[in-house]
Order: structure tokens, then C-alpha cells, then sequence
């Protein structure tokens, strides 16, 4: 897994308008999973739309950015390009009667991203052999087998390492905030 | 659920994004170069110019260009200019 940069967001945008494309990279790594999952499960726009959108995104913010009035706001100013392109996909696909009226639960969608967001950052200030486990196991979906080879880990120690990890995430992100609400298991001893 | 749960299910609320997807949006800037030269030759080529407004998709790919949409928009916008 490629290691974020610890640069702000502010100072990646500013380094992009000045041409630096590693900022550029790094701008794209990380929001690449953001604007994903906002066209492919708030707006869940089908495969080919999805990336069609998830493309016309990243290049209107390209083209854009010298428009952003606010550097500290890219987040929220993504979010709208974001939401922007996933209609424009839904319209493009004649479904445009489902987007008259926003779709129901777009705003808690995007809440929930938020607070995801908030939780990814504080994944990549864990140590790289954390971030890396917990990425693999809950974001890539891989099986502890896998990640067992794929780390030269004995298969035996996964669960207790993503355990472990996951604790010291609880720990960075903070105690005292509180997830918004979400409704499934986040077990992590039911896969193998 | 336990706070560890909550945190695990926000993870999950962000899965990897496909490969291909985040290296074409990388390389938008290199890309981007690469059509401005396109445009360039193509205001200064006549034959070249009535070739991208007869079928601009197929000048791409004679190009080495993937014609996405936005790629076409793009060049479309510049050619109007």
C-alpha cells in the first residue's frame, strides 16, 4: 500500500497549482476511495458510470482547482464536483426522473464518508505494518490466508494482529468520538 | 457495538478503489500535456484538423490517446477555442 503523504490538503493544493504532480499523486491517492465510494454507494452508479464519473471528477478538479476559494475546503468542494458528476452520470443514463429530488440518503451517505475519511487519516498515522494489515483485512477484503502469505505472516497471528491494530486506531482516532451509527458486525474473526 | 466495531465498519465504508482507476486520474497531468501538444499540431495541420473534426475518436487512437469522455470533451473545448 502506498504510504499518504502527511502534507494538508491545503499544501498538496498549493503545490498542484504550482505543477508538482507527486502533490498531484498524492491528492489523487487520497481521495481516490472518498469519490469512489460516493458514486458507487450513495449515488451506486453501475461499473462503467461509476468510472466514468469517478474520472470526470478528478479531471474537473484538475482543471478547477485555481477556482477553490478556500484551500482547507477541499473535502466539501470534491464532495459537491463529486455529487455534481454522479447526477450528471444518473442523468446521462436516463434516470434522471430518480435524481429530481436528491436521493434519499445522500446526506447521511456522505456523513458517514466524513467520518470514514476522519478514520483513514488516523489509519495512516499508525505504523505501516498496521495500516497495511487493517487495509488489507477490512478495506481490501482479503482473507486472513492471504494476507498470511502475502505479509510472510503465520496464518495463526492475524486475527490477534488486526485485533491489536485495531486497537491502536481506536486509540489515534479518539475515545471520545463517536461513530456515526452503522448497522453490521465489524467482527473481524469472521473470515478465513 | 463496541467502538473497535465502529471503527471497523468505517474502514469498510471506503474500500480500495480500482487499480486502473486512480492511475488514470494520476496521470491526468501528464495526459493533459500530451493533448496540448495534440492541439498544437492540429492548429497547425490543416489535414490533421479536418481529420479530428471528421472523427476525433479514431484520431486519438491513431495517437496512442484512449478517448475517454472526458479526454474528447476536453479536446473538443480546446478545438472551439
Amino acid at each position: 500500500m502506498p504510504r499518504s503523504t502527511t502534507a494538508s490538503d491545503s499544501e498538496l493544493v498549493a503545490r498542484c497549482r504550482a505543477g508538482d504532480e507527486q502533490a498531484w499523486a498524492a491528492l489523487v491517492d487520497r481521495y481516490a476511495r472518498y469519490v469512489h465510494a460516493i458514486v458507487t454507494r450513495v449515488y451506486r452508479l453501475p461499473p462503467m458510470d461509476a468510472e466514468d464519473a469517478f474520472q470526470e471528477v478528478f479531471t474537473r478538479v484538475f482543471e478547477r482547482l485555481d477556482s477553490l476559494r478556500d484551500d482547507d475546503a477541499f473535502r466539501p468542494w470534491i464532495a459537491q464536483m463529486t455529487r455534481r458528476c454522479s447526477v450528471d452520470a444518473l442523468r446521462r443514463s436516463g434516470r434522471e426522473v430518480i435524481v429530481a429530488e436528491p436521493p434519499e440518503g445522500v446526506d447521511e451517505g456522505l456523513a458517514r464518508l466524513d467520518e470514514a475519511m476522519s478514520v483513514r487519516t488516523a489509519l495512516d498515522g499508525l505504523s505501516p505494518e498496521c495500516s497495511e494489515i487493517l487495509d488489507r483485512f477490512f478495506c481490501r477484503d482479503e482473507s486472513y490466508r492471504t494476507i498470511g502469505v502475502e505479509l510472510d505472516l503465520p496464518a495463526g497471528t492475524i486475527a490477534s494482529r488486526i485485533a491489536r491494530c485495531l486497537g491502536h486506531l481506536r486509540s489515534s482516532f479518539g475515545e471520545g468520538r463517536k461513530p456515526v451509527g452503522s448497522t453490521s458486525s465489524g467482527k473481524v474473526g469472521d473470515r478465513r | 457495538m463496541t467502538p473497535e466495531e465502529q471503527i471497523a465498519e468505517l474502514l469498510r465504508a471506503l474500500p480500495a478503489t480500482p487499480k486502473g482507476w486512480v492511475e488514470a486520474a494520476t496521470k491526468l497531468p501528464a495526459a493533459r500535456r500530451e493533448l496540448a501538444t495534440l492541439v498544437e499540431r492540429i492548429e497547425q495541420d490543416e489535414r490533421l484538423r479536418e481529420r479530428a473534426i471528421a472523427d476525433l475518436e479514431t484520431l486519438l487512437r491513431a495517437e496512442g490517446v484512449e478517448p475517454t469522455p472526458s479526454v474528447v470533451a476536453h479536446l473538443r473545448r480546446r478545438l472551439v477555442e
